[in-house]
């Protein structure tokens, strides 16, 4: 059965980042995108990271397609080139793209893992996968999570700043 | 096999109890706004015109389903289902009672804001696959404001789960009992009122209707669709309402239970069932959502977007350092 | 249980798939469009190691990266609409102002 739901979600999710990647009409790839993002919020579930999945589905759907679709309005879908979809010598980089591709799964495919952490399924789920999220994350990464607020700062001005600059 | 079924029971409950509230909240709702403006309301179909509701449906039923010509059908069609399947969803973390929930999810309160986010996408859909730009500018004007405000409502309930110590909505509720003041709503007061204000205009509910801002947008994103796809439309704007009401209920005034403190002076209330003292805690909250619609003039777009950014989200961000520090001096 | 090493395919797989859609679209908007996928890819990679190491770091290098994402994509829509605003155009043929005078392509 486990196996059976498996092969869906991989099954759908190749096809579905191939939609989103091959449509003409960007809306329809940031759609497409969205229904990917629910697959692999569902995934994250499967793997016991129900707060990842929420996080996820908040982030990527509530606020990063939202703002693609809105950056795809604001040009009008008249604007976006016409004619040849993929760049000069697309061949070429094809190779150079799958070969990377065939890289990347032979690197992840042979990867071991070296030793278990304290973290299995039963601690997680006596604590609660939040909570031992967030005491990892302000325990132990402290200064990761100010950086973080610096680097979420800093974009906010730098929008701000190249909007300004737009007028 | 009996626990499926007796899933499947509760959630046929839940979902025809919840529907039969939406159909009579429209009729309180013209009956109370008639009310407000010295006018009866609904009086022909039944006793008080009681049976209006019913009839309402049966005609938008049974009306012809038009797809414009150049609209984008596949998502001009799936839109309106977008949004009412993801808010309907929302139905399953609520906590009716003590044992009554549907589906007990740590993360319960992070689900709703997340469902709220996706929901978003059937209204931007809606607008834009209709290929009209009244419909257009009212998908576009929704998004933006649900957007905005959804910031504002996360951050007020930030507050609410800094106290309580878990997301999980039940928990919420327990925890919050066991406080001096048994709601989160009087030590929060700013996060309430936050809250409120941001299920208002998250709901795109009067004073901030301005997506569906009849005056200057015709119905906005509603305006190229007719028969029963608006009536989806319209029922998910209903189950919104509830939700949000569900949401105020066990965010901010305790749930099914009543403060300890009232219990000591009456103590023959505690024999209530607590599903009564939810559902008149959100029954208050929707007539609120009326009376505001009955009392208040419409916002500007304008100056919808810079109370959000500008007084919501600042006074949700000083709640919640206030909350931090109550908490960390154990108060 | 699943083993670990198809969920790492799939990640990759993903991953594949984004990094070439950036190497051969012209579209800028679907190159961004293809960031986006590749992270989801890694995210999906670094969370199935997660589960099968026992280990949470996993999950909070995920939502670090998740949070980043956040900002980098508004950056970088924001540098789209500006360069649009410059040259009417999305095309990533049309960004060649740093390139070498050259004769022939």
């Amino acid at each position: 059965m486990i196996y059976l739901i498996f092969a869906y979600f991989c099954a759908s999710m190749i096809g579905i980042t191939l939609m989103a990647l091959t449509r003409k009409n960007p809306v329809h790839s940031v759609l497409w995108l969205l229904l990917l993002f629910l697959h692999i919020a569902v995934l994250y579930l499967f793997l016991n990271a129900e707060f990842l999945a929420v996080v996820q589905v908040i982030v990527y759907a509530g606020a990063i397609l939202v703002m693609f679709l809105f950056t795809v309005f604001l040009l009008g879908a008249k604007e976006l080139p016409k004619g040849k979809r993929y760049t000069d010598l697309p061949e070429g980089k094809a190779l150079i793209g799958l070969s990377l591709t065939g890289v990347f799964i032979g690197a992840f495919s042979s990867i071991t893992t070296a030793w278990k952490g304290k973290y299995t399924i039963e601690y997680i789920e006596k604590i609660g996968n939040t909570k031992a999220l967030g005491v990892m994350l302000f325990n132990e990464y402290p200064l990761a999570v100010f950086l973080l607020g610096i680097i979420l700062l800093i974009p906010m001005i730098a929008v701000a700043v190249i909007a300004w600059r737009a007028k | 096999m009996i626990e499926l079924i007796i899933i499947l029971i509760k959630t046929s409950i839940v979902f025809a109890v919840v529907l039969a509230h939406v159909a009579y909240t429209t009729y309180a709702e013209r009956k109370i706004i008639g009310r407000a403006q010295a006018r009866m309301g609904p009086m022909e179909v039944g006793p008080y015109g009681l049976l209006q509701p019913i009839a309402d449906f049966i005609k938008i039923f049974f009306k012809e389903d038009i797809v414009p010509m150049n609209a984008e059908k596949v998502l001009f069609q799936i839109a309106p289902l977008i949004v009412l399947v993801f808010t309907m969803i929302n139905l399953t973390v609520i906590p009716f009672d003590r044992n009554f929930i549907l589906a007990d999810l740590n993360i319960g309160l992070l689900f709703i804001l997340a469902s709220a986010s996706v929901a978003v996408y059937g209204i931007i859909l809606a607008g834009w696959s209709s290929n009209s730009r009244y419909s257009f500018l009212g998908g576009l004007r929704s998004a933006s404001q649900v957007l905005s405000y959804e910031i504002a409502l996360g951050l007020s309930l930030a507050g609410v789960v800094l106290s309580a110590g878990s997301l999980n909505l039940r928990e919420i509720v327990i925890a919050q009992h066991n406080t001096v003041f048994g709601v989160y709503a009087i030590p929060q007061i700013i996060g309430f009122i936050v809250f409120v204000i941001s299920a208002f205009a998250e709901t795109n509910r009067a004073p901030f209707d301005l997506p569906e801002a009849e005056t200057e947008l015709v119905a906005g994103y509603l305006t190229e669709y007719s028969a029963f796809r608006y009536a989806l439309f319209f029922l998910a704007e209903y189950v919104a309402m509830y939700i949000m009401a569900f949401l105020c209920a066990l965010c901010f005034l305790g749930g099914w239970t009543i403060p300890k403190f009232i219990i000591d002076i009456l103590p023959f209330l505690e024999k209530v069932p607590g599903i009564l003292w939810f559902a008149i805690k959100v029954y208050a909250f929707i007539f609120l959502y009326i009376w505001v619609r009955a009392t208040l003039p419409r916002y500007r777009f304008d100056q919808l977007l810079n109370i959000g950014w500008k007084v919501l989200i600042p006074a949700g961000i000083v709640n919640l350092l206030i909350v931090a520090f109550i908490k960390r001096l154990g108060l | 249980m699943i083993p670990l090493e198809w969920y790492l395919a799939l990640a990759g797989l993903i991953f594949g798939m984004g990094a070439l859609s950036i190497l051969i679209n012209r579209n800028l908007i679907i190159v961004l469009i293809s960031l986006e996928v590749m992270l989801a890819g890694v995210n999906l990679a670094l969370v199935a190691l997660s589960h099968y190491m026992n280990d949470i770091r996993g999950q909070v290098l995920a939502l670090f990266s998740i949070a980043v994402a956040a900002g980098s994509v508004a950056v970088g829509l924001s540098l789209l609409i500006a360069n649009f605003n410059l040259r009417k155009s999305i095309d990533i043929e049309d960004l060649r102002e740093l390139r070498e005078e050259q004769g022939n392509d």
